[in-house]
């Protein structure tokens, strides 16, 4: 029905401050570099404040809308467990999950307005849905910060994406800060193997 | 090289290119990043003004003496600049001064989504609209042409889909440009009735000028498609119609919104069976088709409330949903938050245990609304706090001073704070102000303002002394306390309600997002001692939450601001022991 197929989507959910900024600046950075039209859309201001952060990437030969809809993403790269669910609906049916099984509590969960759901990766799972869960802030302690638990997530990412290793890693070198860049490729070695 | 840039980004290099000389901007999401990469141009002087009016002040005096001038805003921050807007559209320029404005359709980060196409109508100045980074670069750079060839001010207005979207953009070279000597011209420049007189059927040549302009300006382009169906877009909706229908319709996308072309909309109509306009928020150019004799479809189709995408348009033409999972369990909400150790959090406490009527403005505090604290009752605009105290005070002959007070960050009290409290002083009330002043503009993304000392490029600069001001405007009764320390802030908090005339209370501490800003260890819930009560739960501090029946605190999240412990009434909130 849609006349403009030949678009791949790839959603970074996650919770303001834990860092899909710098995944979707190397996600970008690696498909120019792969020679694809590429645009990136995320929403600055009042949403960062430990709000639901929502970012596209999408690449093809021509990319038109700058933003992912339901049933668009090839693929959900997810911080946070309840983000997962939150943007599920935007997953093509044969789409990817990759999720950090992470919980961080919401405002309303903490002030008790809300309860935190149990086991929603479970229920995501039994939708038939593909689901790639881990640990990333454990791997990410393992690699030497917290903070690169995006790109121990990219690394996950990288298992299922088609584009070869050591094309990550040269987009790693060109968009981490060189005294940062061997922990990064560390963090990003830690999430491709993960489970191997 | 291609490069990857936000839309804002392309905008910079579009003025970078273009040879603009001057830009002076007040930060507002979506359009802060525009202002911000400019200033990565040493070519360029950027500087953050207090506010929008004054930034477009300052780039009509550099147009005056001939430089090409910039100033950018979000679209509520053209309110603040109206006044300037309406009569530079009279005198025109001499280099060429191009203003930027971001509309914010879906208000992601605003408090209305009014849209900026009436202000390019009502001032009669021409506005172009990109749709994507390319453009923005492209338009940025056209628009300067436009303002010295038509001897106007341009609008380039931005959403925050294209402001904040990256794509890829062919950047060039900058054409360095000599100023334009300025040359007195009185009948020009000085709006006085005599001479406003004399301009105002000028400014209507102009339009009509521009309207053959836009005619036949590669900016407004056809793409043909067939001839079953004709779309007129532009901006983002551009973007939304090629992604549902690629090729198969015909499209005419207008980069010029203002004035819009008669004889192109005509022929184009002309062209297809079907002609619908696919606008974001009002019906701006479907109004024109029609005005023009032009039968479109539009607004019986499409919202003018919210942001657009891909799904609305495919809805609206009767295509089904994409296929795609939903899950049955409800999701809970994740509204934004103050950060934990936000200085803030301490202050709004105060205000909401002693259930304080509080009127509040524009900023990361705005976010004091939020349960638990739901410690704000109003939220205007910019400045509304402190002057809106005042006519709250007077209402009731100042029967409710006792319990109100007014809550205001320091870069919003530069902003258009002081004039309200010159109001309170001199046509005195007994109103209570609280700035909130976190030593920099946050919810922006941290600008520095003329209270934090330094400017855009981080330089030193004159610091407004903030209590010697508040003296000066009148207010006898002024004072600092630290929001981290809840007792000195209730003691101030309830002294100053009732004292028996205007006072100003600072609540004084950095951001603690701030680089410069050291925090503290991590504070720890002794399990023994929690007694279950949930105290702690009040502040709202994402860092705090229960486990198990007990508190439990984030050691992540943490910085160690103590106000928790503060608030225990069993001691079971400890800071670690130094060993040191």
């Amino acid at each position: 029905m849609f006349k403009h197929m030949n678009t791949t989507s790839v959603m970074i959910v996650g919770v303001g401050g834990q860092g899909s900024l710098l995944a979707s600046k190397l996600l970008g950075r690696l498909l120019v570099n792969e020679g694809y039209d590429v645009k990136v859309s995320e929403v600055h201001g009042m949403s960062q404040r430990g709000g639901s952060v929502v970012t596209y990437v999408r690449f093809g030969d021509k990319v038109y809308s700058p933003v992912i809809e339901t049933g668009e993403a090839d693929y959900i790269i997810s911080f946070e467990k309840l983000e997962t669910a939150r943007y599920v609906e935007c997953l093509k049916t044969d789409g990817k999950i990759v999720v950090n099984t992470q919980q961080i509590d919401p405002m309303p969960v903490i002030t008790g307005a809300s309860q935190y759901p149990e086991n929603i990766l479970d229920e995501v799972s039994a939708k038939g849905v593909h689901v790639d869960a881990l640990d990333a802030l454990a791997l990410a302690e393992k690699a030497g910060s917290l903070k690169t638990v995006n790109i121990v997530l990219m690394g996950r990412l990288a298992k299922h994406f088609g584009i070869a290793y050591d094309k990550w890693i040269k987009a790693i070198e060109q968009t981490v800060a060189p005294k940062f860049v061997e922990m990064n490729k560390k963090a990003f070695e830690l999430g491709y193997s993960f489970g191997d | 090289m291609k490069d990857l840039l936000i839309g804002n980004a392309a905008v910079a290099r579009g003025l970078y290119e273009a040879g603009c000389k001057v830009v002076s901007s007040y930060p507002g999401t979506p359009s802060t990043e525009i202002t911000e990469f400019a200033a990565e141009y040493d070519e360029i002087y950027c500087e953050w003004a207090p506010n929008e009016k004054v930034a477009m002040e300052v780039a009509f005096g550099a147009s005056l003496n001939g430089a090409r001038s910039f100033c950018g805003m979000k679209h509520v921050g053209l309110n603040v600049a109206a006044d300037p807007l309406f009569t530079l559209s009279y005198t025109g320029v001499n280099g060429g001064l191009v203003i930027a404005v971001a509309d914010d359709p879906g208000m992601h980060s605003s408090q209305n989504e009014q849209d900026s196409r009436h202000y390019a109508i009502a001032a009669k100045v021409p506005m172009l609209e990109p749709a994507d980074s390319e453009e923005a670069y492209e338009f940025a750079k056209a628009a300067f042409d436009i303002s010295e060839q038509f001897d106007t001010p341009v609008i380039l207005r931005m959403c925050t889909r294209i402001a904040h979207s990256q794509s890829l953009v062919e950047v060039g070279e900058r054409a360095e440009r000599d100023n334009i000597p300025y040359v007195k011209n009185g009948a020009k420049f000085i709006m006085m009735p005599g001479n406003a007189k004399k301009r105002h059927p000028v400014v209507e040549e102009r339009t009509l000028k521009l309207t053959e302009f836009a005619e036949t300006s590669p900016l407004n382009r056809v793409e043909a498609g067939g001839t079953d169906l004709g779309i007129i877009c532009s901006g983002t909706c551009y973007q939304y119609v090629k992604e549902v229908f690629g090729d198969s319709v015909s499209v005419l996308k207008l980069g010029m919104v203002n004035p819009l072309p008669v004889e192109k909309i005509k022929a184009f109509a002309a062209t297809v069976k079907r002609l619908v306009v696919i606008e974001e928020l009002d019906g701006v150019i479907e109004t024109h088709c029609k005005s023009i004799g032009v039968n479109v479809e539009g607004k019986e189709l499409f919202t003018n409330i919210g942001e657009f995408s891909q799904k609305t348009i495919a809805k609206a033409f009767g295509l089904e949903d994409k296929a795609h999972e939903t899950i049955e369990t409800a999701v809970p909400l994740r509204p934004p938050v103050m950060c934990a150790g936000c200085p803030h959090r301490g202050m709004y406490y105060t205000l909401a245990k002693n259930k304080i009527t509080v009127l509040g403005d524009i900023g990361c505090y705005t976010l004091g609304a939020q349960p638990p604290l739901s410690a704000i009752d109003s939220t205007l605009c910019m400045g509304a706090s402190v002057s809106g105290i005042h006519g709250f005070n007077k209402a009731s002959n100042n029967a409710d001073s006792g319990k109100t007070v007014c809550v205001i960050g320091d870069s919003t009290f530069m902003h258009s704070g002081m004039t309200g409290l010159v109001n309170i002083a001199y046509n005195n009330s007994n109103s209570t102000v609280i700035i909130l002043d976190n030593s920099i503009t946050g919810m922006t993304g941290h600008q520095q303002n003329p209270t934090t000392g330094y400017n855009i490029k981080g330089d030193p600069a004159a610091k407004v002394d903030l209590e010697t001001l508040c003296h000066a405007i009148g207010i006898n009764r002024v004072r600092v306390v630290d929001p981290y320390n809840l007792a000195e802030c209730e003691k101030a908090l309830k002294e100053e309600l009732a004292a028996d005339e205007a006072s100003v209370i600072i609540s004084r501490r950095p951001c603690v997002l701030l680089k410069y800003v050291k925090t503290n260890p991590p504070v720890k819930v002794d399990k023994d001692k929690c007694k279950s009560c949930k105290m702690c739960m009040k502040l709202g501090c994402p860092a705090i939450s229960i486990h198990n029946g007990k508190a439990d605190i984030d050691a992540t999240l943490c910085v160690g601001c103590d106000v928790c412990k503060q608030l225990c009434p069993f001691g079971a909130i400890e800071s670690p022991v130094c060993n040191s």
